[in-house]
């Protein structure tokens, strides 16, 4: 093969690639750009770099847009949701791996049916439901419907990881006199901790974008997370757009931190959820 | 002794069965006893009305648009979007310098929310201070600058291309992944047997990539036929109707406490969805025999 074509082929590469990354990444230079202009300026300014920077927006989005409190309660809600799932997930992803339990196979069977068909609509029954129990707008409500949703991926992912463990472990521990609590929490807990470090930054991230439950459970704006927060201010605030695009990069920055620094955690979830399925 | 110890492993399943039984079975099968009844969610009386309710919803030509809709939405995804992974994955997977940067950039639109994606098009698509008018007039393209999302003729397709900046990313890692599992060797194999580099990629990698196509797929017909927030964000279905989706549909009629309608067109979607991926893994199956 001639090494020209090889070179226009390597360039042609590059030319999709990188004009795939500012696609990608423009809208968010723009919101964050735009989150530091002026109103004014936001109109009139169509560059990507502001000419002062305006921080105030931030300020007024955090204090007057309330984001404050959203931000306040998605990190509850993150926080409450991923040690549920993770406390829930474990305990019982190593007693399907490891213990007697009876009939494990069903049991496992019928705990990873949303992972295999397609469950759409039941918000409408759920939503009977937490009215029943009185956790229709109450936050303990929403989390519990979270810890929920993280419980089928999670302990798919667990299980597998405990079962590559080795027995002889476990047996020698039994053989010293430990108990099963004990040998959950100080042998078989610390050898999966990439797995739950995968499932904390995977369940913190769709948490904290997780929108449609809380549309669903919550009414009363002082318990909304920060997604329902964006929708009540752009309700009312709509054309000002400085503040708004504050408060959508409030929304991001935590999760493109996460995700920045956790990137690995992030696509192995993806991954191991997609290429075992 | 050993009855025992199946008790006490039994408590370590009991949180998750309890859970999962009341916030997943239980709302599941309420969904089917619902879809039978008249119910405005506050009065004590439901009105038992059997199949009515699907029947309206066979000859609600609104939900079966909304499905439409959503269809158009998922056949670009599955051809466009997917097709854009496949061959930003086949680049990267090749070798090729900043590799890491580019599959970092991919990846950045699937893990923001819907709501902040929505938000931050519709601004872009905005009739009077979106920047992608802006744009079109400063190139001399005037006459198509429009009010994206509020035009009929426009509308969905402007939701749809959102959706798939959002997703390709999910395919691209996905597919990525699964490249890097075909042994380097065969490529070798095959370009000393004579293979250039399309037929290497139509020999090889295809075959090997089929069981991935198809996971690809499914992921890909089962998240955007549900697609929900970024079209809440966007557009809530308008203008008229013009992308409204299922689920978007469905919560209208829940939020309009028409509960018992709302539940039947979620048990119709849901079979719709079954079917979908039945036939899928079904397919799958057959070429893998072959």
């Amino acid at each position: 093969m001639s090494s020209k074509f090889e070179e226009s082929n390597y360039i042609s590469s590059y030319l999709i690639l990188l004009s795939i990354a500012v696609i990608c990444l423009f809208p968010l230079l723009w919101m964050l750009s735009s989150s530091l202009k002026s109103q004014s300026e936001i109109f009139t300014n169509m560059s990507l770099i502001p000419k002062k920077i305006h921080f105030q927006n931030y300020i007024d989005a955090w204090v007057k847009g309330k984001f404050a409190i959203y931000f306040l309660n998605s990190l509850i809600y993150t926080l409450c949701g991923v040690l549920g799932i993770l406390v829930i997930t474990s305990l019982c992803a190593y007693a399907l791996a490891r213990l007697n339990v009876p009939f494990k196979n069903i049991i496992f069977l019928i705990l990873i049916i949303p992972l295999i068909v397609p469950l759409p609509g039941t918000f409408v029954p759920l939503y009977v439901l937490l009215k029943r129990l009185g956790l229709l707008d109450t936050r303990i409500g929403l989390i519990l419907c979270y810890i929920n949703g993280g419980l089928a991926f999670g302990i798919f992912l667990l299980k597998s990881f405990f079962e590559e463990i080795p027995k002889e472990l476990e047996e020698a521990a039994i053989i010293d006199g430990a108990t099963r609590w004990q040998i959950y929490f100080r042998i078989m807990l610390p050898l999966v901790k990439p797995a739950l470090a995968t499932l904390a930054i995977f369940n913190t991230v769709s948490i904290w974008n997780e929108f449609l439950l809380a549309l669903i459970v919550l009414q009363n704006p002082s318990k909304m997370p920060i997604q329902r927060g964006l929708m009540v201010f752009q309700g009312t605030h709509i054309t000002e757009y400085g503040q708004l695009m504050a408060g959508l990069s409030i929304a991001t920055l935590p999760v493109i931190i996460i995700y920045l620094l956790m990137q690995k955690y992030i696509i192995k979830g993806i991954t191991a959820g997609a290429l075992k399925g | 002794m050993k009855k025992q110890s199946d008790i006490t492993s039994f408590i370590f399943v009991l949180p998750a069965v309890l859970m999962f039984a009341i916030f997943t079975i239980y709302p599941f099968i309420k969904t089917f006893q619902l879809s039978a009844y008249e119910w405005d969610g506050i009065s004590p009386v439901m009105k038992f009305i059997g199949f009515k309710n699907y029947l309206n919803v066979i000859y609600d030509s609104l939900f079966w648009r909304s499905m439409l809709n959503a269809g158009f939405i998922t056949l670009l995804a599955l051809t466009f979007q997917n097709l854009l992974a496949l061959i930003l994955a086949i680049i990267i997977d090749r070798g090729i310098k900043f590799e890491k940067f580019f599959r970092t950039v991919y990846f950045i639109p699937p893990i923001l929310s819907g709501v902040v994606v929505g938000l931050v098009w519709k601004w872009i698509y905005d009739g009077n201070y979106g920047i992608l008018n802006t744009i079109l007039r400063f190139i001399g393209l005037e006459k198509y600058a429009t009010s994206w999302l509020s035009n009929p003729k426009t509308a969905l397709l402007s939701v749809a291309i959102v959706h798939m900046w959002k997703g390709f990313g999910w395919g691209f890692v996905i597919l990525l992944a699964g490249l890097q599992t075909i042994p380097r060797e065969l490529y070798e194999a095959a370009s000393i047997d004579g293979a250039d580099t399309f037929k290497q990629f139509w020999y090889v990698t295809v075959p090997l990539m089929i069981p991935i196509f198809f996971v690809v797929s499914i992921l890909t017909i089962l998240g955007t036929m549900q697609i929900f927030d970024l079209i809440y964000s966007m557009t809530r279905g308008g203008p008229a109707g013009f992308t409204e989706v299922p689920i978007s549909y469905i919560y209208r009629y829940m939020a309009n406490n028409e509960l018992g309608y709302a539940t039947a067109m979620a048990v119709v979607f849901g079979l719709v969805l079954f079917s979908l991926s039945i036939i899928q893994i079904f397919v799958s199956r057959k070429l893998k025999k072959v």
